[in-house]
């Protein structure tokens, strides 16, 4: 079998995620060349072609000039999968491929098994698999494949032209995250709030925990977007990746993108009214109870 | 101006989810439907869009069985103007490849100037349909936007990078937006809208006929992997156990 990744960078750098990418190929036991827009000063690890166009000429993402670029690659090297990591980049690029070469997209690959691509549905509480024969798109979940920490090698860098590709979608520049408030990723505690503390009077409860620790309040995405909790807080793929001593999962039942920002925590406790949630899956204890009960319970016993 | 609005009915995710007989897709048996809740934004922007410019039709669409009618009542009790309901039960067999070209046989003749989709459906998460949509249209697609600006004939967005990072990002009609959460605030339909939205037209429409890319084999509950050590008690005990636990197994507690 024989993968094209496709590694994402950024202001001409190579993402460390991108090694995400080999860790799938090497699971799969795949031959792989890659492809990127980036600089020849920034390359990967690794061994094999990697098909390269200056990001100097081609400038940030112009998904049109993407697109373009990797279809005259597939159409050299005929590999059996392009495999995109499952990103802000990846979910944009990879339907698009998925319609000019008229292949078959899978998106959200979380595991392999028995000759089946596995993609969580309905907030992971469900796994559908869908077969790994003939050829297609992949994107891949972040922090589903561990890459090791010891690659090797320096790719033979195969020039491409940049042709002059008209973008509709103009770019007029990245803005950074919000200076943020606080920096979770040093912090020893973390006490995240999620959808089942309720209401937004209920995070104080949260807070209190977190404050009897010595900790940090951290929160999941729609905590935020309901505006009960600051976006500085947030943790998960959109917010920031963390892995503090202890993280206490108040009322969170675990969408992926949560989880992938902070299953590598050295404990984990969840409180939920479900223990089948999907944070079950990391956690290192569960304990079933009304987190509005239990928090304020558990900060009063500390002091 | 056109608008055109996809929206996808979704249970719950709270939800227990069971299998289905086929082991094909989960089980509706007891299952609360909702719009999915990435096209509510989509939804509450293009409503917000018509207030700002006035002479805008607004038209949803949806494919699914016959309860989606009552996700497509909704987006008509928030402010869109008319319907079409592709009704198909055999929804959950169709790849994403198949649903954007189901979409695009019924919208390719009406020339909509823009397109909002949600970035993705909270069941199935694929995030494919809104950006073939646009490559069958031929038109430029923005996707993951978390800011909305139309002024005088140009659109500015700004896409959700990682880690809280945006691009921002320029464009003109037409164009298809996908649309990711925290975009706006999205409204509750206020009870005269609804009595309104009763009255709009949904126009009810066969599935064409169209062939899958992918095949899916079957569904299953995720493989237990890590499983967590389960505490179940009164909140007094659970309260004990805890702290007994963190000073055994983490240095934060002394």
């Amino acid at each position: 079998m024989k993968l094209l990744l496709i590694a994402e960078y950024k202001n001409k750098k190579f993402l460390e995620s991108n090694y995400e990418l080999i860790a799938f190929a090497d699971k799969l036991n795949a031959d792989y060349v890659m492809f990127g827009v980036g600089d020849e000063s920034d390359l990967p690890k690794c061994e094999g072609k990697f098909y390269l166009a200056d990001s100097e000429k081609a400038g940030e993402y112009n998904p049109s000039l993407h697109k373009k670029l990797i279809a005259e690659v597939m159409e050299k090297e005929k590999a059996d999968f392009i495999v995109l990591p499952h990103t802000s980049y990846g979910w944009d690029l990879a339907p698009r491929l998925s319609a000019e070469l008229t292949l078959p997209q899978v998106s959200e690959v979380v595991d392999v098994s028995d000759n089946n691509f596995i993609l969580p549905a309905c907030n992971g509480k469900l796994w559908r698999k869908v077969s790994l024969d003939g050829k297609g798109i992949i994107t891949i979940q972040g922090g589903a494949f561990n890459p090791e920490s010891n690659y090797e090698g320096t790719p033979e860098v195969v020039n491409l032209e940049v042709p002059s590709v008209e973008s509709k979608v103009r770019f007029e520049g990245y803005e950074k995250a919000e200076a943020v408030g606080v920096d979770l990723t040093k912090a020893e505690i973390i006490v995240s709030a999620g959808r089942g503390v309720g209401k937004k009077e209920n995070v104080e409860n949260v807070k209190k925990l977190a404050e009897a620790l010595g900790g940090e309040l951290g929160a999941s995405r729609p905590v935020v977007d309901s505006e009960w909790v600051e976006h500085s807080h947030q943790v998960g793929t959109t917010g920031q990746t963390v892995a503090p001593k202890l993280y206490i999962a108040c009322g969170i039942s675990g969408a992926i993108q949560h989880l992938a920002g902070m299953k590598k925590s050295d404990f984990i406790l969840a409180v939920n009214t479900d223990k089948d949630a999907p944070i079950a899956e990391v956690a290192d204890v569960l304990v079933v109870a009304d987190v509005n009960q239990f928090a304020p319970a558990l900060a009063e016993k500390l002091k | 101006m056109k608008i055109l609005v996809c929206v996808k009915q979704v249970p719950d995710m709270e939800s227990k989810f069971k299998l289905d007989k086929e082991n094909k897709w989960f089980s509706e048996e007891d299952l609360a439907f909702r719009m999915n809740e990435y096209d509510e934004y989509a939804v509450e922007q293009v409503v917000q869009l018509k207030e700002q410019i006035g002479d805008v039709e607004v038209v949803v669409i949806s494919l699914g069985p016959d309860r989606t009618k009552e996700a497509i009542k909704k987006a008509l009790a928030m402010g869109c103007d008319r319907a079409i309901h592709i009704k198909d039960d055999d929804y959950y067999k169709k790849d994403s490849y198949s649903v954007a070209k189901n979409i695009y046989e019924y919208v390719k003749d009406e020339n909509f100037d823009i397109v909002f989709t949600g970035l993705q459906s909270q069941d199935r998460g694929s995030a494919q349909v809104g950006v073939l949509l646009s490559e069958f249209l031929d038109y430029p697609c923005v996707t993951t936007i978390i800011e909305f600006e139309y002024d005088n004939g140009e659109i500015q967005v700004k896409r959700e990078l990682e880690g809280g990072e945006k691009a921002v990002v320029k464009v003109k009609p037409p164009v298809v937006l996908t649309c990711q959460l925290g975009l706006n605030t999205p409204r509750y339909p206020t009870l005269p809208n609804i009595m309104k939205a009763k009255k709009k037209e949904i126009k009810m429409v066969e599935p064409v006929d169209t062939e899958n890319l992918l095949t899916f084999t079957d569904i299953d509950y995720p493989e237990k992997k890590g499983a967590a050590e389960i505490l179940e008690g009164d909140v007094k005990e659970l309260v004990d156990k805890t702290i007994e636990i963190l000073k055994q197994k983490t240095s934060v507690l002394k």
